[in-house]
C-alpha cells in the first residue's frame, strides 16, 4: 500500500469509528473543554505543552464577561458547555456553590498554594490567580500641580480631591463591586454609607463599566483625553501601561494607592456533568502547574496563586502586590451583596 | 394555462413563505420563548411577576425609554432633513458616496462609536440626556436621509414647480405642498428611528451613565448582572409587546407611503443652480463634519502612536497578542467570511419573504419582519445556549450560529429593500405587457429580472454591512478562536495600555472602511434611479 493509500484507509477507518462511536461516546475522549470568560488568555507554547503531555486537545470556550460566563454556566447546569469552568471570583462564589455547579477535586498542587487563597474547604473550586482592585492615580497630573496623591481610601473625601475620582457602578461592573466591598471592609456597616455620601458630595463620577472609567474618563491611561486623575482599576494596570506603551518607559505613568486594594481570587472547578472528567482533572492540574502559573501575569494581568513562581520584570518593577489587601468573607458577600448594591444605588445615584 | 402550472403557482407561494418562516421560528421565536419560559417558570408553573411589569421602577424605566426615544426621533428628523433635501432634490458629484457614508454610523457597533463620541462631548453634556439624544441622532440620521431623501427623489419636483408657477411663495409651497407630499416618508422614517432608539443599548450604557436605564439595558442588567432571569423575562415580554406595537404602526404608515409612490413619476434630480449651491454646500459641509467627527477621531487615534503620527498600530494587526487567541487580522478575515455567509442566508430568507410580501399591498406584515431587531440580544443569546443544547441540534459549540444570528439581524433589511422594488417590478410587468404586446415572460426576463437583481445587489451590500457590524448577539455565539471584528474591538478596548486602545481604533477604522466599500458597491449596483430603493 502506498503511503497515500494508507493515509486514506486510516482516515476512512477513523471516520467509521467516529461514526459508530457517536452515540456510545468513544471510551477515550480526545479533547477537553475549558469554559471561561473573555479575559482568559494562555500563550501558545504553554497550551501546546499541555496538549503534548496529556494527548488531549484543549478547546477554549469564552462565553462572555465574568458575570455572563457564570450565568451561562448556571443556565446549562447538568448539561454543561464544557468540562472545566475558570473565572469565578470570590464575589460571585457563593452563588455558584449554592447552585451545586461543581464536582469536588483537590489537586496535589494545592500544597504549593497559600491557605489565604483557598476559599472552599470542600475543594469544589480551587484558586488559580489573584488580582487586586485598587485605586490608580495619574502620576503626571499630581506632579504638575504639586498636589500629593491620595494615600488611602479615607483621603478621597478630602476637599483637595474634589471632582477627581471616577468609579464604576457596582451594579454593572466587577471592579466597581470590588471597590464597594473594599469600602464595606474598610468602614463596616453602616458607616460605609456615610463614606459614600461624602464621596458623592465630593463630586465622584460614576460610570457603567471599566472601559468608560479607565480608558475614557481617567487622565492617566495611555492616549486618553480623560480629565479625572483617580480611578478604580487593578494593581496590574501600571505594568500594563508600561508593557503596552508602544515604547520603552523608565517608569509607569500611573501608580497604585496601596492601602485601597481589595483582593479578588479567581477560581476554577470541574463542571458537574462534564463529558471528560478525567481530562477535567488534568486540566485543573495544568492550571495550577508552574508553567501555567508563570504564564498568568503577562497573559491575563493577574498574579499567580502558587508560591515561588517568578514574576516577569515589568511586574517586579512596576506592580505593587499589596501586603494586606482588604478582604471580606465570601459567604458574607453572598448573603449581603444584593442589599449592599441596592443601598449603594440609593445613596449614590438617587 | 394548464392545470399543472396553476397548481404549481398555488403551491409555490406557501413554500416561499414556509422556508423563511421556519428559519425565524427555529432561530428567533424558539430560543426566545425557551429563555422567557425558563425565566418565568417557578415550581413547575408559568407565572409573570406583577411587580416586574407594573412596579414603580419598571414604569419609570418604560417612561424614560419612551420619551428619550420620542425626543431622539425629533432631533434625528431635524438633523437629517437638510441632508435628505440635498440628496432628494439634487444631483452632484459624490452623491452616492454621501448616501453610502451616512450608513457608517448606522452600522458601526454603538459601543465603539459611543466611546469616541463621549471623548468629543463637552464635560457638561457627558452623561446627560443630551448626550443620548445627540448620539441617537448621529446613529440614525441614515434612516431619515435614505428613507425621506429616496422618497423625495422619486417624488420629483413637478408638483411644487406647478405650485410655484401658480404663484405660491416658497414657505407656502413647503407648508402646503412639499411637506404633505413627504408626510408618509417622514412618518415611516420617524417610526423606524423611534424603534431603534426605543431598543437602544450601547448608547445608553456608555453615554447615559449609571442613572439612565431603558428597557433594553435593564433586561441586560437583570439577566447578566443581577442574575434575575425572572424579572428579565418579564421585561422582555414587555419590550416585545411594545416593539410589536411600534412595528405594526410602522408597517401601516409605510403602506400609505408606497401606495402614493406608485402614482408619481420618477423625478429627475437637478444639479443645484445659483444660490442653491450655497445651501447645498452648507448642508453638505455641516452634515459631513457632524457625522465625520466621531469617525475622524477614531482615525486620528489609530494613527497617534507613542512617537507621533505613524502606522505602528496598523502594522500590529498581523501580530499575536494576549488579548485574542488569534491575530487581529485574522479577526478581520473571520468577519468577512461570516458576513458573506450571513449575507447569503439573509438574501435567501429575506428574499423569499420579500417575494411573498410583494404579492400583496404593503401592510402591517411588512412591519412585522422588523420584530427580530427589537428583541433583547442578551436574552436571545441565553436562549441559544439553552435551546440548542441537545442532539440533533447541539449548536452551542458550532460556528454556524454566528452567520445565523447575523442573518437574523440583516434579513429584515433585505425584506425592506427588496419588497418595494419587487412591487414596482410587478406593476411594470403588467403595464408593459399590456401596452407593447410583448410576452410577459420576455418582459420579465429582459427588464424586470435585471431590475430585481439590482435591488438584490443593494440589499446584499446592506446586509453585508449590517452583518459586519453586528455585535450584541454575535458576542454571545462567537468562538474564542474565531472572533469577529466588533468582538475583537471590544476585547482590545477592554485592556489598559495605549497600544491596545490604538489597535482597537485601527480595527474600528477597518470596519468603517469595509462598511463604506460594501455600501458604495451596492449603491453602484442600484445605479438606475428608478429602482433605487427608497427604504433602508
Amino acid at each position: 500500500m502506498s503511503p497515500r493509500a494508507a493515509l486514506l484507509h486510516a482516515t476512512l477507518l477513523a471516520l467509521l469509528v467516529a461514526g459508530c462511536g457517536g452515540n456510545k461516546q468513544a471510551s477515550e475522549p480526545t479533547h477537553v473543554v475549558l469554559v471561561t470568560h473573555d479575559s482568559f488568555a494562555v500563550s501558545k507554547p504553554v497550551k501546546a505543552a499541555f496538549e503534548r503531555q496529556t494527548g488531549l486537545k484543549l478547546r477554549i470556550l469564552e462565553t462572555g464577561d465574568a458575570g455572563i460566563a457564570l450565568n451561562r454556566a448556571l443556565l446549562t447546569k447538568g448539561n454543561p458547555e464544557g468540562d472545566v469552568f475558570f473565572g469565578l471570583d470570590n464575589n460571585l462564589l457563593s452563588r455558584a456553590l449554592d447552585e451545586g455547579l461543581f464536582e469536588p477535586y483537590a489537586p496535589k498542587a494545592l500544597a504549593a498554594v497559600p491557605d489565604r487563597y483557598e476559599l472552599d474547604p470542600e475543594h469544589r473550586v480551587v484558586p488559580i490567580d489573584h488580582g487586586e482592585v485598587c485605586l490608580n492615580t495619574d502620576k503626571g497630573w499630581f506632579a504638575e500641580r504639586g498636589i500629593e496623591p491620595p494615600g488611602s481610601i479615607d483621603d478621597l473625601t478630602d476637599a483637595r480631591y474634589r471632582g477627581l475620582l471616577v468609579v464604576e457602578s457596582p451594579a454593572t461592573s466587577t471592579p466597581g463591586l470590588a471597590f464597594l466591598l473594599a469600602t464595606v471592609a474598610r468602614y463596616g456597616e453602616p458607616r460605609w454609607k456615610d463614606f459614600w455620601r461624602k464621596l458623592r458630595a465630593n463630586d465622584v463620577l460614576v460610570v457603567d463599566g471599566w472601559e468608560q472609567a479607565y480608558t475614557v474618563q481617567f487622565s492617566g491611561a495611555g492616549g486618553s483625553t480623560g480629565k479625572r486623575p483617580i480611578v478604580v482599576s487593578y494593581a496590574s494596570s501600571p505594568p500594563a501601561e508600561v508593557i503596552f506603551a508602544g515604547k520603552a518607559l523608565e517608569e509607569a505613568p500611573t501608580a497604585v494607592v496601596a492601602d485601597s486594594c481589595f483582593r479578588q481570587v479567581e477560581l476554577a472547578g470541574i463542571l458537574r456533568g462534564a463529558k471528560n472528567e478525567s481530562g477535567a482533572r488534568k486540566l485543573i492540574d495544568f492550571l495550577l502547574s508552574e508553567a501555567f502559573q508563570a504564564d498568568v501575569p503577562m497573559q491575563m494581568f493577574v498574579f499567580p496563586v502558587r508560591d515561588g513562581v517568578e514574576l516577569p520584570d515589568a511586574f517586579r518593577k512596576f506592580a505593587v502586590v499589596p501586603g494586606r489587601p482588604l478582604e471580606l468573607d465570601p459567604e458574607r458577600i453572598g448573603a449581603n451583596r444584593d442589599r449592599w448594591v441596592r443601598e449603594w444605588t440609593s445613596v449614590v445615584l438617587r | 394555462m394548464d392545470i399543472g402550472r396553476a397548481a404549481l403557482r398555488r403551491l409555490w407561494l406557501p413554500a416561499a413563505v414556509a422556508a423563511p418562516a421556519a428559519f425565524l421560528a427555529l432561530f428567533f421565536a424558539y430560543p426566545l420563548a425557551a429563555i422567557v419560559a425558563r425565566g418565568l417558570t417557578q415550581g413547575g408553573s408559568l407565572s409573570v411577576p406583577r411587580s416586574a411589569l407594573v412596579g414603580e421602577e419598571t414604569l419609570r424605566i418604560l417612561w424614560f425609554t419612551t420619551w428619550q426615544a420620542a425626543l431622539s426621533t425629533a432631533l434625528t428628523l431635524a438633523a437629517g432633513l437638510p441632508l435628505a433635501w440635498v440628496v432628494g432634490r439634487f444631483d452632484f458629484r459624490g452623491r452616492s458616496l454621501v448616501l453610502a457614508g451616512v450608513l457608517v454610523p448606522f452600522v458601526l457597533p454603538t459601543l465603539v462609536v459611543a466611546a469616541a463620541f463621549s471623548s468629543l462631548l463637552p464635560d457638561r453634556l457627558d452623561h446627560s440626556v443630551w448626550a443620548i439624544l445627540l448620539a441617537h441622532a448621529f446613529f440614525n440620521v441614515a434612516v431619515v436621509v435614505r428613507v425621506v431623501g429616496g422618497y423625495w427623489a422619486e417624488l420629483g419636483s413637478a408638483i411644487p414647480d406647478a405650485a410655484a408657477v401658480l404663484g405660491a411663495g416658497r414657505l407656502r409651497r413647503l407648508r402646503e405642498v412639499t411637506l404633505p407630499l413627504l408626510a408618509p416618508a417622514l412618518a415611516a422614517a420617524a417610526s423606524l428611528t423611534f424603534l431603534f432608539c426605543f431598543t437602544s443599548f450601547g448608547v445608553i450604557l456608555v453615554l447615559g451613565g449609571p442613572r439612565a436605564a431603558t428597557l433594553e439595558t435593564e433586561i441586560y442588567n437583570q439577566a447578566a448582572r443581577l442574575f434575575d432571569l425572572r424579572t428579565a423575562a418579564a421585561l422582555s415580554l414587555l419590550q416585545l409587546t411594545a416593539v410589536a406595537a411600534i412595528v405594526l404602526v410602522t408597517g401601516r404608515l409605510e403602506g400609505r407611503l408606497v401606495g402614493r409612490q406608485r402614482a408619481s413619476r420618477p423625478g429627475a434630480l437637478r444639479r443645484p443652480a445659483g444660490k442653491q449651491w450655497v445651501a447645498v454646500g452648507a448642508v453638505l459641509v455641516l452634515s459631513v463634519a457632524a457625522l465625520g467627527l466621531p469617525v475622524g477621531s477614531l482615525v486620528v487615534r489609530s494613527l497617534s502612536t507613542a512617537d507621533g503620527i505613524g502606522f505602528d498600530y496598523y502594522l500590529a494587526l498581523g501580530r499575536e497578542t494576549s488579548v485574542l487567541l488569534v491575530t487581529p487580522l485574522q479577526a478581520a478575515l473571520n468577519s468577512l467570511l461570516f458576513a458573506a455567509a450571513a449575507t447569503a442566508l439573509a438574501l435567501v430568507v429575506g428574499g423569499l419573504l420579500a417575494v411573498a410580501l410583494a404579492r400583496r399591498r404593503p401592510s402591517w406584515l411588512d412591519g412585522l419582519v422588523l420584530l427580530p431587531l427589537g428583541a433583547s440580544a442578551v436574552m436571545l443569546g441565553f436562549g441559544f445556549v439553552i435551546a440548542f443544547d441537545e442532539p440533533p441540534l447541539d449548536l452551542r459549540a458550532s460556528v454556524v450560529l454566528v452567520p445565523i444570528v447575523q442573518a437574523l439581524v440583516a434579513a429584515p433589511f433585505v425584506v425592506r429593500i427588496l419588497a418595494p422594488a419587487l412591487r414596482a417590478v410587478e406593476a411594470r410587468l403588467r403595464d408593459a405587457a399590456a401596452v407593447l404586446g410583448a410576452s410577459p415572460h420576455r418582459v420579465w426576463r429582459e427588464i424586470d429580472l435585471p431590475l430585481a437583481l439590482r435591488a438584490a445587489g443593494v440589499a446584499a451590500g446592506f446586509a453585508f454591512a449590517v452583518a459586519l457590524g453586528e455585535f450584541g448577539a454575535t458576542v454571545f455565539v462567537a468562538q474564542a478562536d474565531r472572533p469577529t471584528l466588533p468582538v475583537a474591538i471590544f476585547r482590545f478596548l477592554g485592556r489598559p495600555g495605549v497600544q491596545n486602545q490604538g489597535v482597537a481604533a485601527v480595527l474600528a477604522v477597518v470596519l468603517a472602511l469595509l462598511t463604506i466599500a460594501a455600501a458604495v458597491v451596492s449603491e453602484r449596483g442600484g445605479v438606475r434611479r428608478s429602482v433605487r430603493p427608497s427604504a433602508l
